[in-house]
């Protein structure tokens, strides 16, 4: 299964659509400082973790599946809500980059430059992200073959 | 030095290098934090609707998009050890999010509920796993 990117796809988004997920991203990040300054930065490191984009990506994607069937005629589909649930999977295995992230951020940041801690942890997260969805790709593919 | 009135307190902000007061330097350090958060999510989420396919694009609801916008001015607030000891915790929320998005695929694919319900409910999980760790692990560890 090849990677592609699809710039056209973001044609289809409405721009409420993003003013929603700019709000909520927002609102979560205040929220999580808000906590951090009132319990203590342990508690409040929990929210940095929080599905802030998960929620409205799966709601969009069930909903554009939908309307797509809808155009073709077909109104009862299980298609929008395997999309959402593919999406699903996929953020699950992006939670081991975000523990990498998390990893090499608590061990580095004391010693060495906030700038180059937060781009190597996003480069850790996009590498363990990538590996973890090639693993259980090729494993699957292998499995289908035997 | 007072430069206001009311004896607030003064500090320099790191930004225009002005003295303001410390309360103003909140409000501009929460909304600055509201901002940055907001794009970086949408960055992140307009990438993983441009991508295909969808279990790869799905690797971008899990960005680090929060913790980007939120540790650089931590760090700058409170100091890098205040920031680490986040990042710390962002391991059981990684977790959290883990057993979060797990639930999510399972109650869509086998039970059939819609994907918005299923989005709101799934955050009892999250919950749960996240304060159960911060009570067990993280609490007692220093």
């Amino acid at each position: 299964m090849k990677v592609s990117l699809h710039l056209k796809e973001l044609r289809k988004i409405k721009r409420s659509e993003y003013v929603v997920r700019f709000l909520f991203g927002g609102a979560v990040s205040v929220v999580a400082a808000i906590l951090a300054e009132r319990f203590g930065p342990a508690f409040g490191g929990l929210f940095l973790a929080f599905p802030a984009i998960f929620p409205a990506s799966a709601t969009l994607m069930e909903k554009h599946e939908r309307q797509k069937k809808a155009q073709a005629g077909i109104t009862a589909t299980l298609r929008g809500r395997q999309s959402a649930a593919l999406d699903a999977f996929g953020a699950a295995l992006g939670c081991v980059g975000l523990a990498g992230f998390a990893v090499i951020v608590w061990k580095f940041l004391p010693r060495h430059g906030t700038g180059i801690v937060l781009f190597a942890g996003t480069i850790t997260w996009l590498a363990f992200s990538v590996l973890g969805w090639s693993i259980r790709h090729k494993r699957r593919w292998l499995f289908r073959k035997s | 030095m007072l430069l206001f009135a009311g004896g607030a307190t003064l500090r320099h902000s790191a930004y225009s290098g002005l003295p303001i007061r410390s309360k103003d330097a909140a409000a501009m350090q929460y909304i600055l934090r509201f901002l940055i958060a907001g794009a970086v999510v949408c960055l992140f989420a307009a990438l993983g609707d441009a991508l295909k396919p969808k279990s790869f694009a799905g690797l971008f609801s899990a960005a680090p998009s929060i913790a980007l916008a939120s540790l650089g001015l931590t760090a700058l607030k409170h100091g890098k050890i205040f920031a680490s000891v986040e990042s710390r915790s962002m391991l059981i929320g990684a977790a959290a999010f883990c057993i979060y998005s797990l639930v999510c695929c399972r109650l869509m694919i086998r039970q059939r509920f819609r994907a918005t319900p299923v989005a709101i409910i799934a955050l009892v999980p999250w919950l749960v796993v996240a304060l159960g760790g911060w009570t067990l692990v993280l609490r007692s560890w220093r």
